[in-house]
């Protein structure tokens, strides 16, 4: 298949899976976009931080670099568009001819199912990347869980902006991994 | 309404969601309250409660909670093109921007000093991820959980840490069984009392 069609389709198919916005759509995008060998796992939560200190919303964001590292600006054109067309139609129709869609009884019902297991599918991202970080090569990760300590103490005290957090976690990041090596 | 008065509001549709686009970060949830303050209190597009209408719809359908906004607002402003011009304007400030980021991504994550930034950075993203947990699961328990939502869970949970079952069969299944077992599900709590 033609790669520009691909990511046209893939991201098309993320767009009409995602319900509850931005982080919902990470396992389906992990599924997808590592399972062609179009990032890693890391470079995809690398970008997830990146997407935080950009304006914008995170799936136009990933979508955009997603297209981009695999076809340049057409790409992110075609990958952009796949994640907008659902949602674009659906609101459409709905604006258009259900007036009452949402509180529709079977569409609370389909919500009412799909919610608790979007929880389940964004903590297990939560946990693989602790674990990975954590446990990293069977050996603990003291800098990592410190890091992840302290960085969970200073959010739960003042609770800053994501991009300040983002900031401090550089910061530290360099300090703690430039001792001993 | 001439052409002449229609080219003006798509361009002013396209110019306020292009705005909202380029200066919000964080995007879905972080957006509703700049969106209020431009379509409902500046520009007096939308009625407060239409927009609470437009919350709900956007929840509860597929897809960036952004882009669903955008398209309601500017269908109910501008019809079909207004519902363009609306998306392509959000849209356009994150396809312009992460475009640039990504030519020097590869780069900037060569370098030995950001390789060790992003180590930190990962236990950051490590904490968002948990906080996105805890603001959808706040979503679920807005609800009575009935017995079969809790067992639904249970089974999700199984099905997501020991076997390799892919997302989108888990969202349609637990979709296709909640219109079945939890249609008449009772409505949110704070609307009970």
């Amino acid at each position: 298949m033609n790669i520009l069609w691909e990511l046209f389709l893939v991201f098309f198919g993320i767009g009409l899976f995602t319900f509850g916005g931005g982080y919902a759509m990470i396992p389906l995008i992990q599924e997808e976009v590592i399972q062609r060998g179009w990032l890693t796992g890391e470079e995809l939560l690398s970008f997830l931080a990146i997407s935080e200190a950009t304006p914008g919303p995170f799936a136009i964001n990933v979508a955009t670099f997603v297209g981009t590292s695999q076809a340049g600006p057409l790409g992110a054109i075609m990958a952009t568009a796949g994640v907008i067309l659902p949602s674009f139609l659906i609101i459409l129709i709905i604006a258009a001819l259900f007036k009452s869609f949402s509180s529709n009884r079977y569409v609370q019902g389909f919500l009412h199912g799909v919610r608790p297991v979007v929880v389940i599918l964004v903590l297990a991202v939560a946990w693989e990347l602790f674990v990975q970080k954590a446990w990293d090569g069977g050996h603990i990760q003291w800098r990592f869980l410190l890091l992840f300590a302290g960085l969970y103490g200073i959010k739960k005290r003042w609770n800053p902006h994501p991009i300040l957090l983002i900031i401090i976690a550089a910061i530290a990041g360099i300090a703690l991994y430039s001792i001993g090596t | 309404m001439t052409i002449h008065h229609s080219f003006q509001l798509w361009f002013l549709l396209f110019r306020t969601f292009l705005k909202i686009g380029a200066f919000t970060f964080g995007g879905g949830y972080a957006m509703i309250p700049i969106v209020d303050r431009e379509v409902v209190i500046n520009k007096r597009w939308l009625t407060e409660l239409e927009m609470l209408d437009l919350i709900a719809i956007a929840e509860s359908t597929p897809g960036p909670i952004a882009v669903n906004t955008a398209t309601f607002v500017g269908y109910k402003v501008g019809g079909f093109w207004g519902a363009f011009f609306a998306t392509l304007g959000l849209a356009l400030p994150s396809l312009v921007i992460i475009y640039l980021v990504s030519l020097v991504y590869h780069q900037f994550m060569a370098n030995p000093l950001v390789q060790r930034a992003f180590q930190g950075i990962l236990a950051a993203v490590a904490l968002f991820l948990l906080s996105a947990v805890t603001k959808l699961n706040k979503t679920v328990r807005k609800h009575r959980i009935p017995v079969v939502t809790s067992l639904l869970t249970l089974l999700a949970f199984i099905l997501v840490f020991f076997t390799g079952i892919r997302s989108i069969f888990l969202i349609l299944g637990a979709g296709v069984l909640g219109s079945l077992f939890l249609h008449g599900s009772p409505k949110s709590k704070e609307k009970e009392s």
